[in-house]
């Protein structure tokens, strides 16, 4: 990934129940929530489990394993700030852990993976902000 | 034993505007001149109205949108206001005035949309995705090729046999003097059109309008007390709701559109084998394909095969969205789709299928995440 001198710190919006998620990014580590009251465990942050939707949970740090559900390849850039970055890929990644999340897939100019490959994350700061991607293995 | 609801009530009239770039309409103009073209089709005078049920403009969420547009055609409705449910929001309408007159809350509804972000704002399809939005998940073309790439590796659907959706509704479009995009393609033409988000090319993706439709309800009874000329029986509606963002859907390749048409067909005592016509949503070719698996056409996985070899052609065994659809008569999310089934069952499309009796139409909005149906017939 290129475009060292893009600001992404702009593109998110931190919240109570966010910033916890973004600190441990920046420190080396992905983590997601999981419930004490019924075991769910998800991505993105949310304040309440949405499946027993009680507000018990805890922060869980990924083992980084997961695979591809599916992805794609943008080949027009969304805006001016992802010019010099297309052609991109984005990808859905489900974590060995069960939450699934956004990504970029690495390796392979993520042209060529299939669905249900397995990937390790790997965590890499771009434009001030440290971002979960995931390597294909 | 027959439904009670099915072919209770009718659509009663259809209006339009012109469809593609109107500079110098606002969205509440080209609701008024749908609504009032929908009257004059009805032949019904705008005091008998007492519901207006709107979808908001998508391009731009305004509050009490529905009150402004009520003002702007001086009437007071007993039941109205806006729904969202993006662009399954039309015909959820049109079954909540069904429901409403049911309940006695009123008797003839006028159901109606309009939106340019053509020659308005065309953000709200290329808006960041929350803070998924630094990986560059922007827009929506993006999310339906997350889920055409899993039907693809999961079921070998390719992107000829999404062309050949494409290619039916641009042939079907380039007919219809309405219509905004009267080219016809090639399955070349469209392997050949660039990527926009890969697997899908610019061929995949609907087009961007501006313009406004609109339908009147009233129950079959009240339709014969005011002499309306030519009304549609609506013989079933469902609805269905995913929910889950694209990336924390369990099951990618399967929509809540199979709920909503199993309603929907139940009510109108109906099963796939007796449908004539289909008007589909198609924003995206994928989601037609999806459509026909998840409305029982065929089996889930089959849909690429099922839409080769002319099936769902004009002189087809399914002909579907005769009049263009949102790939080329208009970009409108669904109610274009709506007005073409009442032509089709009245035999008055200019894509005119021989025979028919019953017209299954959708609407779907978000990524999938709303659906519904609506079955017409004579
Ligand atoms: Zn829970």
């Amino acid at each position: 990934m290129s475009g060292t001198d893009l600001d992404l710190t702009s593109l998110i919006t931190e919240t109570p129940v966010s910033v916890p998620y973004w600190a441990a990014l920046r420190a080396g580590r992905l983590d997601f929530q999981r419930c004490r009251a019924c075991g769910n465990a998800w991505l993105p942050p949310r304040e309440e489990c949405p499946r027993c939707l009680e507000a018990d949970w805890a922060w869980e740090t990924a083992s980084g394993h997961g695979r591809v559900i599916s992805w794609v390849v943008y080949h027009v850039a969304p805006n001016q700030m992802f010019a010099s970055r297309v052609p991109y890929n984005v990808a859905i990644v489900e974590l060995d852990e069960g939450p699934r999340l956004i990504t970029n897939l690495l390796g392979d100019d993520g042209r060529s993976p299939r669905i249900e490959a397995p990937v390790q994350l790997e965590i890499q700061e771009e434009g001030g902000l440290a971002m979960a991607r995931f390597r294909l293995v | 034993m027959s439904h009670p609801l099915r072919g209770k009530y009718v659509i009663a009239g259809i209006g339009k505007t012109r469809f593609g770039r109107l500079p110098d309409r606002s969205t509440i103009s080209m609701n008024v001149e749908a609504c009032r073209e929908a009257l004059a089709d009805a032949g019904v005078e705008k005091e008998a109205v007492d519901a207006l049920f709107v979808k908001y403009p998508t391009s731009r969420f305004e509050s009490m949108y529905g009150q402004k547009l009520a003002e702007a055609m001086g009437i007071q409705p007993r039941v109205g206001g806006v729904w969202d449910q993006a662009g399954a929001s039309n015909i959820s309408q049109i079954a909540f005035a069904c429901m409403s007159i049911e309940a006695g809350l009123c008797e003839v509804a006028l159901v109606t949309f309009a939106d340019n972000p053509k020659s308005g704002t065309r953000e709200a399809y290329s808006r960041p995705r929350g803070d998924d939005a630094p990986y560059g998940w922007f827009g929506v073309p993006a999310t339906y090729a997350m889920i055409a790439r899993r039907h693809m590796e999961e079921f070998g659907t390719t992107s000829r046999q999404l062309g050949e959706i494409a290619v039916v509704c641009r042939a079907n479009g380039a007919r219809n003097p309405d219509a905004q995009l009267r080219k016809a393609i090639t399955l070349d033409d469209h392997q050949a059109s660039p990527w926009i988000v890969e697997p899908l090319h610019r061929d995949d993706c609907c087009l961007v309008s501006d313009g406004g439709a609109a339908v009147v309800v009233m129950s079959a009874e009240r339709a014969r007390q005011l002499g309306v000329r030519a009304p549609v029986p609506i013989l079933g509606f469902g609805q269905g709701q995913t929910s889950w963002e694209v990336a924390q859907r369990p099951t990618l390749t399967e929509t809540c559109a199979r709920e909503s048409a199993a309603v929907a067909f139940r009510m109108a005592g109906i099963q796939p084998g007796d449908v004539d016509v289909c008007e589909l949503y198609d924003c995206f070719t994928i989601v037609v394909l999806m459509t026909l698996e998840d409305y029982g056409f065929c089996k889930k996985g089959e849909g690429g095969h099922f839409v080769e070899g002319g099936r769902i052609a004009l002189d087809g065994s399914l002909p579907i969205n005769t009049s263009g659809g949102l790939l080329s008569e208009t970009g409108m999310p669904g109610m274009q789709h709506v007005l073409e089934g009442v032509r089709q069952v009245r035999g008055t499309s200019v894509n005119q299928v021989k025979n028919a009796g019953v017209v299954v139409v959708s609407n779907q909005g978000g990524t999938m995440h709303t659906h519904s149906t609506l079955v017409l017939g004579g």
